[in-house]
């Protein structure tokens, strides 16, 4: 699919001498034989649909595409904008196209639309990056590779009949850049012919005055130059969409029906929603991929390059190759990654010296601990031991005292006896 | 996500037209290069196939028919048009190859050469600020002429051959086919096949390369009759109340463009009518990309500090290392 981006020469020819043939060589099928190839291949399409929720995005890309995509409705209440990529295969006689839509949910819903943008533009650039990857690699298939990158982006203008709103210009703003920007009015239905062409000149206008590069369909081609011409001059192009048909006189047509009237989709008096679909598909959607891939893909991948600090010039403006300054940079970072390696190192050796200390410390206490219990011990000891010594003497001397006592006693109550025996004998 | 019905008409084909009118509008490039001994009808063949004068002989005023002492490559360009396709051709020669006595690494200048526009393209293709179509001059098809000996291939041709069909699309043909017989010619060509084969010699259109089967059965075709048996010539005759052009001999006419007489035809259907498309896609999605493989490969393996690209590849070093830390 990039073949066809880079086999075209380089247009100015330098030091070749113009020829004249002297009979048919037969390299005239070259283009035929290019698109052959591409034919057997297949194209890649992708389109970026931003718009608030419920302004009509799903039902455009179904009418555009004639088919039905099984879109489902989203809520109002997303807490943050989110991109949803779809892709499909479509084929229209020997054609086949690997369409990818990408619908913003959520995109103007939030209270605070501060970040609103944000999520569009690293979409986007994600997809950039990953082209970039493959790109880089040592063996990379760019051949096969499926491009996911943003061709064409269709900005969803709310039909309020004024002007922008200032998220409009902000986000396009941000975005164009990055993406070839289509601004449509969507919902066309709803504003009168008159206050439709005052509300194109304001929007063209507000979106000159703030500096926003929207997509011009190119006229350097003789072929198309005309008609793109007449188209950019009714940009933003105000649509309608529908999937139901009404009958009008004996044809079925694409058309939303009013109980004053039929809008019908594919009349240009009614919209420009033929006008898109030529522009779009019809006319310019080769120019589309081209543009995305020679213009904001490469500043895509300069701005990247740069930013990692890869120059074509060194300071003294000496060619440099790339591969040199990647050499240099690489020490560096392992330079660096060895720098923090040590002072990790480091740290861990300081903190396992530190924790050393505090055990050691935590020991010592344990043991002085350990000590004084131990003499607490041996006092409490001792002293028990006296307190036994004295019970124990105070024992043996009461035993003695006892035995003498006992002894008196014995003594006594013999005496009495005998006391009483003799006067006893007396009597 | 399978095939889808439309229900109507989109416009979707219009992209064939849209893609034509743009490479019409910028031109096709495309580079040939001549190889083979003095006198085999290199420069007669090739403004021959292009009719008009695009050799070297033929545009330079002070060019000599010398044997040249060493092999030095000459390149020279010209845009052609033909019915609204612009091309810039341009012939590159190579004199002096084969024509030494001792011809060890005669193709050394010619490796040299294709090599280093390759490098120039990967040069361009890795700056940051790159042109918005890098300048193709790598050699997106090599002519390899074999004398109509009607034996085998020599030793020059097998070296020539087995080095040059590992980096660009080798075309042999058999050149100045009119010295031999129907009968001579089909047993020198199937010899000579046999020899490639013999040699692991991969000649265009490789068969690794066929995309389906139909590039299959087309491509077979063509391997089961090359290498092509032409004769060139610029010079016309009447023949039965035609302009052909033909090489006169005192016992007919040769007519160039006969099928019946010799193979120019086909070899013409080859590399401009039906190939040449097939021919820059297989110098750049394989040719190149294999250099490419191999430079950015031992570059980071060389110790002079050139390293590779892949960023990638670095990227993901980084984030592996960092979740070590």
């Amino acid at each position: 699919l990039s073949s066809v981006y880079l086999c075209l020469s380089s247009g100015v020819p330098e030091n070749a001498r113009p020829l004249s043939l002297s009979g048919h060589v037969g390299f005239d099928s070259l283009p035929d034989q290019l698109v052959n190839k591409s034919t057997s291949q297949g194209f890649c399409f992708n389109i970026l649909c931003i718009g608030e929720t419920g302004i009509g995005k799903s039902t455009l890309m179904d009418t555009l595409f004639n088919t039905n995509f099984e879109n489902f409705e989203s809520s109002h209440f997303e807490p943050r904008v989110k991109l949803r990529a779809q892709t499909y295969d479509l084929q229209e006689s020997n054609v086949r196209l690997k369409l990818t839509i990408v619908n913003t949910v959520g995109f103007g819903d939030q209270m605070n639309k501060q970040e609103s943008y944000q999520h569009v533009v690293d979409y986007i650039d994600t997809q950039f990056e990953s082209y970039l990857q493959e790109e880089l690699k040592i063996k990379r298939s760019l051949h096969n590779y499926h491009d996911s990158r943003i061709h064409a982006c269709l900005y969803f203008i709310a039909p309020s009949g004024h002007s922008l709103k200032s998220l409009d210009l902000v986000t396009m703003k941000k975005l164009d850049s990055k993406v070839n920007i289509i601004p449509v009015i969507a919902k066309a239905d709803t504003i009168s012919k008159s206050e439709l062409h005052k509300f194109k000149i304001k929007i063209m206008s507000e979106l000159v005055s703030n500096g926003v590069q929207i997509y011009q369909f190119p006229t350097d081609d003789e072929t198309v130059s005309k008609i793109n011409t007449a188209m950019n001059g009714h940009l933003p192009f105000a649509v309608v969409g529908s999937t139901e048909e009404v009958k009008i006189g004996n044809k079925m047509v694409k058309a939303r029906q009013y109980p004053w009237g039929v809008v019908q989709v594919e009349n240009e008096n009614h919209c420009d929603f033929v006008k898109l679909r030529e522009m779009l598909i019809c006319v310019n959607m080769e120019d589309l991929r081209e543009q995305t891939h020679t213009r904001h893909y490469e500043l895509y991948r300069r701005c990247k390059l740069e930013e990692m600090g890869f120059r074509d010039t060194d300071p003294e403006s000496k060619p440099v190759s790339l591969q040199e300054t990647y050499e240099a940079k690489r020490q560096e970072f392992l330079q660096e990654l060895q720098r923090r390696e040590e002072e990790m190192r480091q740290t861990f050796v300081q903190r396992v010296k530190e924790k050393e200390a505090e055990l050691k410390e935590a020991e010592r206490e344990l043991q002085g601990k350990f000590e004084q219990l131990k003499r607490l011990h041996m006092e409490e000891k001792s002293k028990l031991d006296e307190k036994r010594k004295s019970l124990e003497d105070e024992m043996s001397s009461f035993s003695k005292k006892k035995a003498a006592a006992e002894l008196l006693q014995g003594q006594a109550f013999t005496a009495n006896s005998n006391l009483k025996k003799d006067k006893d004998r007396k009597k | 996500m399978g095939g889808r019905d439309l229900f109507g008409y989109v416009g979707i084909e219009a992209v064939l037209d849209q893609m034509r009118r743009k490479t019409m509008k910028a031109g096709f490039e495309f580079n040939i290069m001549v190889v083979g001994q003095s006198g085999l009808g290199k420069s007669t063949l090739v403004n021959t196939l292009f009719k008009s004068k695009v050799s070297r002989k033929s545009c330079t005023p002070s060019y000599e028919e010398k044997i040249s002492r060493t092999v030095h490559l000459k390149s020279v360009s010209h845009i052609i048009e033909e019915k609204g396709v612009k091309m810039r051709l341009t012939v590159i020669d190579t004199p002096g190859f084969g024509d030494q006595i001792n011809n060890e690494n005669c193709w050394d200048p010619i490796v040299k050469y294709i090599n280093e526009q390759y490098e120039k393209y990967l040069t361009e293709e890795l700056h940051i600020t790159r042109k918005r179509r890098i300048p193709d001059t790598r050699v997106h098809c090599c002519v390899y002429f074999l004398p109509a000996t009607g034996h085998r291939l020599r030793p020059i041709d097998v070296e020539f051959m087995k080095r040059l069909g590992k980096i660009v699309s080798i075309v042999p043909v058999i050149a100045k086919a009119d010295t031999l017989t129907m009968d001579e010619r089909l047993d020198f060509k199937q010899r000579i096949r046999q020899d490639l084969q013999a040699s692991g010699i991969r000649v265009y259109p490789q068969k690794e390369y066929d995309e389906d089967v139909e590039d299959r059965i087309r491509n077979d075709k063509i391997r089961e009759n090359i290498p092509f048996a032409v004769v060139g010539t610029d010079k016309e005759h009447q023949v039965n109340g035609n302009k052909v052009l033909g090489r006169k001999t005192k016992w007919g006419i040769i007519e160039v463009e006969n099928v019946a007489h010799c193979e120019f035809a086909n070899l013409r259907d080859l590399l401009v009518r039906s190939h040449l498309q097939d021919l820059k896609d297989v110098t750049h999605y394989i040719h190149y990309e294999t250099y490419r493989v191999r430079r950015l490969n031992e570059s980071n393996a060389s110790v002079s500090g050139l390293s590779a690209l892949p960023l990638e590849n670095g990227i993901t070093e980084k984030y592996e290392a960092q979740s070590q830390l």
